[in-house]
Parts: C-alpha cells; structure tokens; sequence
C-alpha cells in the first residue's frame, strides 16, 4: 500500500525528518509515536500534500505511484484521508455541501455518477449512525464553533463518507474525553477492512487501548528508532519517552 | 509558501469573461459628443412631449455647472464626454408584432446570454424587458401583466402611454440636479424599463430588466422608474453584461423606485458588465445612482446586489424612510478581481416613526482590486425609535487586494439605535488544504468558501437567479487564487 524510503523534509530549511522508512501493507494498522517535535506531524503533512514541507531526499510510492509527484486533492481522490490534528473552520460552507462536493469529486475520479441528493442524505445518515455523531452536526458550517470533540468526531464521520484506503490520523486522540476517545476509536474499528490501512500518530498509548495497532513505531528526532508491535505501546506508557532517548543517545556515542 | 499562495491566487482569479462578444447588429447612431443640440436630438428620436425635453434641457444646463466628484475612493481616469455616442439603437425595419419580427442577430445574441425573448419558451415566469444599448427592444409578458392591472414596458413606451405616471414620478426621488452622473442622466437617458404596480396587486411573476451594451464608444444611460402603490408587491431583477473591449465604457444609470402606504418592493441585481482584462484595460464604468422612497407609511424598499463586473463601480443603492414603521434592507456582494474598483454601499435615511434599515455589504478582493464598502445611516429629529444594523465583512484572497470601510452616522434622535459590526478575513492557505484534503481542487474551494461567505446575501435573491449568482461568483474569481 505505502512504502516510505529514507525520506527526508525540512520546513523553512531546518530539517525535520531525517531519513525515514516504513512500509505498510493493505489491512495494517500502523501506530506512530514520539514525544513533541519528534516530526510526527510533518510526516502526516508530507504525506497528505502540504506544501510548506520540502521534502529533500526520498522516496514514497503509494498504490505503485509516486506519491510524491500527486498535488494534494489526487492524493485524497486516490484514498489518502487526513484526520487533522486541528480541523479547520470554514464559516458558512455547511457541512452537507462541503460533503457532497468532496463525495462527489471522488466518485468523479472513480468514474462515476455524482450521487443524487436523497442518495447522499441516506449516506450522510448512515454514516452518522456508525460513527455515532450528533446529526445536528451535519447542519452546522464545516467545524464552525464545533467544540474540540466535535471537530474530532467530525473528523472520523469524513473519514467514513470518503471511505479510504490509508487512513492517516493525526493526533486525533488529543485534547478528547473518554466518551469521545471511544467513539473516535470505535469509529476507526468499523471502517477496519482487509484492504485498507491506518496510520495513528499519537502521543500517548490511551488510545491504543481501543485500536489495536499491527506494528508500533517510535519517532524520535526525525528518525524512526524503533519498530515492534503492540506491546511496545505499552512498554512507552510505563517507562516514558525518556528511556528511548537514552537507547539512542547510547547508540550515538556507542 | 507565500509564492505558492500568490500562484495559487493568480491561477483562480485570472478566468476569462464569458460575455465579452460582440454581435453585428444594424445599428442607428447619432455623432458622437455631448451638446444641447445632442439633447434636444435624442428626445426627438423618441418622439417626446416638450415638458421631457424641458427636463431634459435644465439638467444638461445643470450639469455643465457641476464638477465629477472625487470624494470616492477610486481612481478614475479623465472622461472625454466629447468622445461617447450617446444614443445608438439597433434598426428596426418595422414596428414589432410578434417575436419574429426582431432582428435575428438580435435574438441570437439575447439567446446566447440565456435571456428569453420569448414567452412559450420560458418556464421559470419571469416577464423580461430587453435593453441593447440605448433602446429597449422587447418586453415579454406585457399582456398578461397588463390583464391584472400592471404596467411593464420600456420607459420610452411609458412616455408615450402613461405620460401623466412618468411625470408625477420621474424625478422625485432622484432630482436632476441630485450628482454629477444623476444629473448626466437626466439630460441623455436614453430608454429603460417602467413599472407600475396598481394598488393591491402582487405581482404574479418576476420582473426582469435585461441590459447590453453592444456599439463600441457608446455610453449606456438607462433610467428605471418602479412605482409600487398601496398594498402591493413586485420583485424586481436586473442583470447587465457587455463586450469585452480595450476602451471603457461608461453606464451611468438612474432607478427610482417608490413605494405607497404597506407596498414591499425587493430589487435585485445581477451586476456582470465587463469588467476590463487582467492588466486591467478596458472595462465599464458603472457610475450608477439608485434611490427608493419608502413613501407610505410601513412600507419596505430591499435592495440585494451581487456585483462582479465593471472595472470601475460607483454605487450607493439607498432608501428614504420616510413613511413611519418603513423598512429599508440592502443586502451586497461586491467582488473586485485584477485590477478592478468598487466603491460601493448604501445610505438609509431614516425620516418616520419607528423606521427600520438593515444593511450587510460583503465585499469580496482579489487580484489587485480595491474595495470600498461607503455607508451612510442618517437619523433626522423625528425618526423616534429609529433601527439601524449594519454588518460589513471584507474577506481578501492574496496580498496585493484592499477593502476598506467608510462607515458614517448621523443620528440626530435620542431614541435611534445603530449597531455597526464589522469583520475583515482572509481565505486561509489553511482552509484551502482542508479542501484539498477532502479532493476538493483549488479552484472549488474558493468558489464554496466564497459562496459560503456571501450566502447570506445570495439567499436574498429569487431562487433560479440565486444559482446564476453562486456560478458568477466563482467564475469572477476564477485564476485568484493558485
């Protein structure tokens, strides 16, 4: 599905990540963790399009294309999904029509029809009942005085109408209650297939409580140091971020 | 980063102008220059009773004792009144009997900016006036409007059948001597629709004035006088384009509109004249003077506008309050792309009792536009319990646009109160990934955003011409933002 090859990316001329390189197969759920500034986020920007992140070295094929060469929208009608870490409010652009319009351009690209308007109220409702989000929500302009949860919901309720193949969720855990922890995650399960991916960025192993991750990576300094499954989420939640820094700096002088 | 948003910018907001032809029509023109000897041929082309050329003569006169003001955040540059044709007609062999009798060029060119000549064809009942330069050429619906009562027909026709309307109400809202382009008007206005809404009709179907300028060096004079008498009601629309040419133009028009005792009048306007290329050559001057009288008592005058074209606007669609418990609503879209200007607003005079105005000007920059929003609330002594809310939001797209606000008051009741909220914002690079993000390109997301912004004003409008506007909006923008 993704194959990241010693990809490095520097904004403004200081470099970011240095030298990164993960494969993820179709049905894998992958979880990325570090502390602040590990470069969690810039690897979410890259790989959704942004383009205040250069990327100087590297390689990233997705589906067996070039990433890296598709503008931003390409990537998201291909099935990249970014779940923002802080959604972004669009004042008077209403969450039906901006839905519609982001379904319909994907159908487009798929070479087909764009939906009829009961057609895609029905999948509007649907949607909202399996990730479990106030329909009120749906009337609101896009993320518009949404409370922090309700961006995030939000968030997993696009992710469901667009139905993608990677999934990269960025963060989508801070800043959120319990209640709302459980339905992001639950939202997460349930668009679990065999053919598509995840990619969780978090900082903390809560929500791995709810999502169980195939593969744990730890981020440090640009670099992934460390690679292992789910267990390792939990060795982080206990020792703390700290005993990774020392592993490296050791493997530094050693 | 701030290069790729410039691009991006540039991209959306360099679209082409889908308007800018020009059609072959035969045409009648008078030689060009302004003199009395102008003034006196163009009423005697239209075949008009001495008390008109009466008018006419005094505001010439006047005019030539008045100076362009240039108080208006614009610049403009000199107009050589000597150089524009102030009358040119398409000929017309004989007088029209049926649709079949106009000039097939004219038809052709009526049809390609999806304005309906004829009334078998058109669903969406909506009675059309077509003016092409300085005539109007057909009314449709006339018969039927007539059968409740209802006056509909080009204002020369006016002139000629309903003398006594024209001069009981020409010229009282906008006096001749009222501006410099008012009063321009006055003396070589030209042709324009007239309307008369008999006391308590409601008019059963839209009303829509069409306007074109075709002939190159012309200048478009139209006067619009829309009379709506006790308990009536009519919706009004008006949509303008022209061709695209090097050399501006100048539109310098007059609509008054009074309304009796509980009459609603809501006139909206669909303003897509040619706004000039992208280095900003050519274009219309729109210097336009609009002016309702809320006459009767709890009557209401609503002015909604979506302006996209001209290169220049001029423009202060406003309302007299004078009846007490009289509404007046202004509702604006103003957008300025490349390198066109607007100053643009309104001015609610509040005069009775318990008068209420609302006005929501948003202003759209992009390019290198400038835009002003210029608005006047006025309070007289015995407005008690005067009401005024004003919002004014500017959204800029790109680095190089400007809004500005020009917001005056003047309240001389104790009782009034004015509220004034204003907003400045910027179409995010942040709100654009979003989009992008979603698979929505560029360009989509700043016609949504855009329509997002401006919806509150869009709603105001009929509904089919709501969607024209949504369309219009994007297309302006299109190329500013990359």
């Amino acid at each position: 599905m993704l194959i990241i090859s010693n990809l490095k990316a520097s904004i403004n001329g200081k470099n970011i990540l240095k030298g990164i390189s993960l494969a993820v197969k179709p049905g894998e759920i992958h979880a990325i963790m570090g502390p602040n500034g590990s470069g969690k986020s810039t690897l979410a920007s890259v790989l959704a399009g942004r383009e205040f992140v250069e990327v100087t070295e590297g390689t990233v094929t997705y589906m067996g294309k070039n990433l890296l060469d598709m503008a931003a929208e390409d990537r998201a009608k291909e099935g990249i999904f970014l779940g923002f870490q802080y959604p972004i409010e669009i004042p008077g652009v209403s969450m039906v029509n901006f839905m519609k319009t982001a379904v319909n351009e994907h159908r487009k690209h798929n070479g087909l029809e764009p939906l009829s308007a009961s057609d895609f109220l029905k999948l509007m409702r649907d949607k909202k009942e399996l990730v479990e989000i106030d329909s009120k929500l749906a009337n609101r302009s896009v993320n518009e005085g949404f409370s922090g949860g309700e961006k995030k919901k939000n968030e997993i309720f696009q992710m469901a109408m667009l139905e993608p193949k990677l999934a990269i969720l960025d963060e989508t855990d801070s800043g959120l209650d319990i209640d709302a922890l459980r339905i992001v995650a639950n939202g997460v399960n349930k668009l679990k297939r065999p053919d598509n991916s995840f990619i969780v960025i978090t900082h903390y192993q809560r929500l791995l409580d709810y999502i169980v991750p195939d593969v744990v990576h730890v981020l440090y300094d640009g670099r992934i140091v460390k690679t292992a499954g789910k267990e390792l989420a939990l060795e982080l939640e206990e020792k703390g971020y700290d005993w990774i820094k020392k592993e490296v700096e050791n493997n530094v002088i050693a | 980063m701030e290069n790729d948003q410039d691009k991006i910018l540039n991209d959306v907001t360099s679209g082409e102008y889908k308007y800018g032809f020009y059609s072959d029509i035969e045409m009648e023109r008078i030689p060009k220059g302004l003199s009395e000897e102008v003034v006196r041929i163009i009423s005697a082309k239209k075949n008009e009773p001495d008390w008109l050329l009466e008018f006419r003569l005094k505001a010439y006169r006047h005019w030539l004792t008045m100076k362009m003001p240039t108080w208006p955040n614009l610049k403009i540059p000199p107009i050589n009144y000597q150089e524009i044709i102030f009358y040119a007609a398409p000929k017309q062999r004989k007088v029209l009997n049926s649709i079949d009798d106009i000039d097939p060029e004219l038809k052709k060119t009526f049809d390609k900016l999806g304005i309906p000549l004829t009334e078998q064809k058109h669903l969406a009942g909506v009675a059309v006036d077509a003016v092409i330069d300085s005539v109007s050429v057909k009314t449709t619906f006339k018969e039927t409007l007539a059968e409740m009562g209802i006056i509909f027909c080009s204002f020369s026709d006016a002139v000629q059948e309903y003398p006594d309307l024209v001069k009981r109400y020409m010229g009282s809202v906008v006096p001749y001597t009222d501006n410099f382009f008012a009063t321009l008007n006055s003396a070589v206005f030209s042709d324009g629709s007239f309307c008369y809404i008999p006391k308590g009709v409601r008019c059963p179907m839209e009303l829509s004035t069409y306007f074109r300028i075709n002939s190159a060096n012309t200048g478009q004079f139209e006067r619009t006088l829309l009379i709506a008498d006790e308990e009536s009601y009519v919706s009004y629309l008006e949509g303008c384009t022209a061709p695209s040419r090097d050399e501006n133009q100048l539109h310098a028009a007059i609509v008054e509109i009074v309304a009796e005792k509980n009459a609603e009048v809501k006139y909206s306007t669909v303003q897509n004249w040619y706004p000039g290329d992208k280095e900003g050559r050519g274009g219309v001057f729109n210097f336009v003077t609009k002016r309702g009288m809320c006459k009767g008592e709890s009557s209401k005058i609503s002015w909604t506008q979506i302006e996209t074209g001209s290169a220049i606007t001029w423009k202060y669609p406003s309302c007299i309050l004078r009846g007490d418990n009289s509404v007046g609503e202004f509702y604006s879209v103003a957008v300025t792309n490349h390198h066109q200007q607007a100053d643009t607003g309104t001015k609610m005079t509040h005069i009775g009792k318990n008068t209420k105005s609302t006005i929501v000007s948003k202003g759209i920059s992009a390019g290198h536009g400038q835009n002003s929003y210029r608005g006047l609330v006025k309070v007289l002594k015995n407005a008690t319990n005067a009401r005024n809310y004003s919002q004014c939001d500017s959204l800029l797209l790109g680095d190089k646009c400007g809004a500005h606000t020009f917001p005056y008051l003047e309240v001389d009741n104790h009782s009034a109160i004015v509220e004034h909220e204003a907003t400045t914002s910027k179409i995010g690079e942040d709100q654009i990934f979003y989009c992008n993000q979603r698979g929505i390109s560029t360009e989509d997301a700043i016609g949504l955003i855009v329509n997002g912004y401006a919806r509150e004003v869009i709603n105001k409008l009929p509904m089919e011409f709501a969607v024209e506007a949504q369309k219009l909006l994007q297309i302006s923008l299109e190329g500013s933002v990359g």
